[in-house]
């Protein structure tokens, strides 16, 4: 009874159904455990943390080189988003270092990256904490300011890809936004 | 000093003897109960109607509130909800498992009052300055964000007082044993109760470790706390106090099967291990909030998410199994015998206690489980972080699952406590279908539109100009479960506060049956005892259950193997 002591001995092992089903549920639970090491070492898509302490101002000064040193145009902000403004578009080396800071509220700079390549990419929070969320493929990682986050990735499809704030950041969060372009 | 008996049997103990079960209510809890339960329903109603406006926001077409009101909204519904009306109603839970099951009689009244004052203050504390409009900084209230002092105090003493409240269980725990209250091992509800309150304790010593030096901080006495580190000991807050919602609304399940049914645990040496899994192995869950951080590895990732997690998640599914297989029992004792699914059919669907437990059950199970076990996967996270996705996951967890199952609580609660029967008897048994498909459909627009890269905590969709037809489609759908989730809310509240001014008095009389079904001629209870192959038609929802898991487990693992490679 649920409600009321239990006065009777009450101490015995799972049988029958419950048993089966505590079978299942255990092995279950086992194939999940083991699917993460799995695709840690055998799939494509892992989030291994990778990060380095940095100033918001070192990491600042580190874009600004890179952008300086990279730089091949200018992308054109949408009209439909104001808060966005013009940014510079650059192109990393291929297999080289690239940089993107995130602040209220915009991802600078916009990125030209080449199909098929792998890139390191650096990315830091000057002020608070900003949400990477690369749309329409739908992959999310997280920034905060003092970290240097490095993916270390490799575009697979081409076109126009951008890149949304999912990480609460005041009143212009929905409006805070990146590009990247992969040719 | 002679301190009296905490027995409710020995003379002199402020006590009364229960119209309907013949059980004994200890009058201090009575009304600790009462004023807890009636605190949590209010928070209840103030969360649900910032929902309706929040719902009526993402609701793309509507786009109801301006954009600083949605966050300041969106900050007030997640303290309310999550924090408020859960934790005033789990008190009053904790303080029904200490003394009603045990025969015993709380503890003290003074620590009751001492905990009751400082939870409520800080809960108005909190709520006032949100409104002011200080503390724009969403539930999480992630650093370098900062908000108003009081915010924080007002969180630090709602969590001081839950723990008062928790201290006050453990000592009436160990009075009614003292006192020799009842004899034998505790029953399954004190025990689960007991699980949530170990929990509830571990959880708030990481909420004042994480909330201290961010309240110092706000004051600027020190400097400014890690924003990583905030993020894994906020989450040690943030994670387990889920856990002990689980815990409670388990317990909430045993009893109210028990006590509309008659089931009784299976195996009560299987149930009782299950709530100790919970109590090992969540704390490490909260890393499944820093899957995609930086600064962690992919080691300390992989092991946080399957060693502690599953091991819960096993408990889980045991629950799973024995709640139903319990009422099967029950059933087909009461001679309810045909075929499979003979028993199901025959359940008291009209009694909104037992369809408020069953959705619970299903919707917490089969949505909230299956898609919490997934997003919380190492790598799956990267396509579902701060979607609305993760939205998309609680609300059926912590939403269809706990606060539908306290409903379902709720409407024996007010009978047996408060002793009043419901008003708008019919309204009752339709409330908890109303709140539960509101919710679901809430929950499936919020899933497919996170799948579609929809974030969450996010004003406005169009400005980006990436998302469709479709992701605006699911905006609806949530937008309309929305309204209905707030309608069965509302009723629900309406129908409480309705009962407890008007609802025919209950003196020395038992409630008004809800519905509960009879014994048909050749029942035999206790017979199926010792048949451990007599729960056919739960194995068969169970591994129903089991297929759907693995089907959306393992199609997540091909979405995500479709982005581009990163490590």
């Amino acid at each position: 009874m649920s409600l009321r002591p239990l006065t009777a001995p009450w101490f015995h092992g799972p049988a029958g159904h419950e048993k089966i089903w505590l079978g299942c549920a255990i092995l279950w639970c086992f194939v999940m455990s083991l699917m993460m090491p799995y695709w840690h070492f055998r799939g494509k898509q892992n989030s291994t943390g990778e990060a380095y302490s940095v100033k918001p101002a070192d990491f600042l000064a580190r874009t600004e080189k890179f952008v300086a040193a990279n730089r091949v145009g200018t992308f054109k902000g949408p009209a439909s988003n104001p808060m966005l403004g013009d940014l510079p578009l650059v192109e990393p080396p291929a297999g080289g270092d690239a940089y993107l800071v995130g602040r209220m509220w915009q991802w600078y700079p916009a990125l030209r990256l080449r199909l098929g390549e792998t890139y390191r990419l650096h990315m830091s929070a000057l002020d608070l904490q900003h949400g990477f969320s690369l749309q329409p493929l739908n992959m999310n990682f997280q920034v905060l300011p003092g970290y240097d986050h490095v993916l270390t990735i490799t575009p697979t499809s081409k076109g126009e890809f951008t890149i949304v704030c999912n990480e609460f950041c005041g009143v212009g969060h929905s409006n805070m936004s990146g590009k990247i372009f992969v040719e | 000093m002679s301190s009296p008996s905490h027995s409710l049997a020995d003379p002199g103990t402020p006590g009364r003897k229960c119209g309907t079960t013949g059980l004994g209510v200890c009058l201090d809890a009575q009304r600790f109960i009462k004023l807890n339960a009636v605190c949590g329903i209010v928070f209840l109603l103030l969360g649900g109607i910032a929902a309706l406006l929040l719902a009526l926001t993402r609701w793309q077409t509507i786009h109801l509130l301006p954009v600083d009101w949605f966050y300041r909204i969106l900050t007030f519904h997640g303290i309310n909800m999550l924090i408020l009306w859960i934790l005033f109603f789990e008190v009053a839970i904790l303080y029904f498992a200490c003394t009603t099951p045990l025969n015993a009689r709380l503890f003290s009244r003074k620590v009751a009052w001492v905990s009751f004052g400082m939870m409520l203050t800080g809960a108005v504390m909190v709520d006032y300055i949100i409104l002011a409009g200080q503390a724009d900084v969403m539930m999480t209230s992630y650093l370098p964000l900062v908000a108003h002092p009081l915010f924080y105090l007002g969180i630090i003493l709602v969590a001081v007082g839950t723990l008062v409240a928790v201290f006050n269980y453990f000592a009436t725990l160990y009075v009614a044993k003292r006192d020799k209250s009842y004899t034998g091992s505790v029953p399954i509800v004190t025990f689960g109760a007991t699980a949530a309150a170990i929990i509830a304790v571990v959880t708030l010593l990481h909420g004042a470790v994480v909330m201290v030096p961010t309240f110092t901080y706000s004051m600027g006495w020190t400097p400014q706390p890690d924003p990583a580190w905030y993020r894994l000991i906020w989450w040690g807050l943030g994670h387990q106090s889920q856990q002990v919602n689980v815990c409670a609304m388990v317990s909430v399940w045993y009893l109210l099967t028990h006590i509309v049914l008659g089931s009784r645990p299976i195996n009560e040496a299987v149930c009782r291990t299950a709530f100790v899994l919970y109590i090992l192995f969540i704390n490490l869950a909260s890393a499944h909030h820093l899957l995609v951080d930086p600064g962690v590895g992919a080691t300390w990732k992989i092991w946080n998410t399957s060693y502690a997690m599953y091991l819960a998640v096993l408990a889980s599914m045991v629950h799973g199994f024995t709640v139903p297989a319990g009422a099967e029992i029950a059933m087909r004792e009461k001679g309810y015998t045909s075929g499979i699914f003979g028993w199901v059919t025959a359940l008291p669907w009209k009694n909104p206690a037992f369809s408020g437990t069953a959705l619970s059950l299903v919707i917490f199970g089969f949505l909230g489980g299956i898609t919490g076990v997934t997003l919380g996967t190492q790598q799956i996270n990267i396509i579902a972080h701060n979607t609305l996705r993760i939205p998309g996951h609680f609300h059926v967890t912590v939403v269809g699952g706990t606060s539908l199952a306290f409903m379902a609580l709720a409407y024996y609660v007010i009978p047996l406590i408060f002793q009043r029967d419901f008003i708008f008897r019919g309204v009752a048994r339709v409330q908890p279908w109303i709140f539960g498909i509101g919710i679901t459909l809430l929950s499936f627009g919020m899933s497919f539109a996170g799948s579609m890269g929809v974030s969450r905590r996010s004003w406005d969709i169009d400005a980006q100009g990436v998302y469709g037809p479709a992701a605006h489609l699911w905006l609806g759908v949530l937008g309309i479960g929305g309204v209905l989730a707030f309608l069965g809310l509302l009723i629900f509240v309406l129908l409480c506060v309705g009962t407890l001014f008007f609802g025919p008095k209950i003196q020395d009389r038992a409630m008004a049956d809800w519905g509960t079904p009879p014994a048909l001629a050749g029942s035999s209870p206790g017979s199926l005892a010792h048949d451990h192959y007599a729960t056919k038609g739960t194995m068969v929802l169970t591994l129903v259950f089991l297929a759907c898991f693995a089907v959306y487990y393992f199609a997540n693992w091909k979405a995500l193997a479709d982005v581009w490679p990163v490590r």
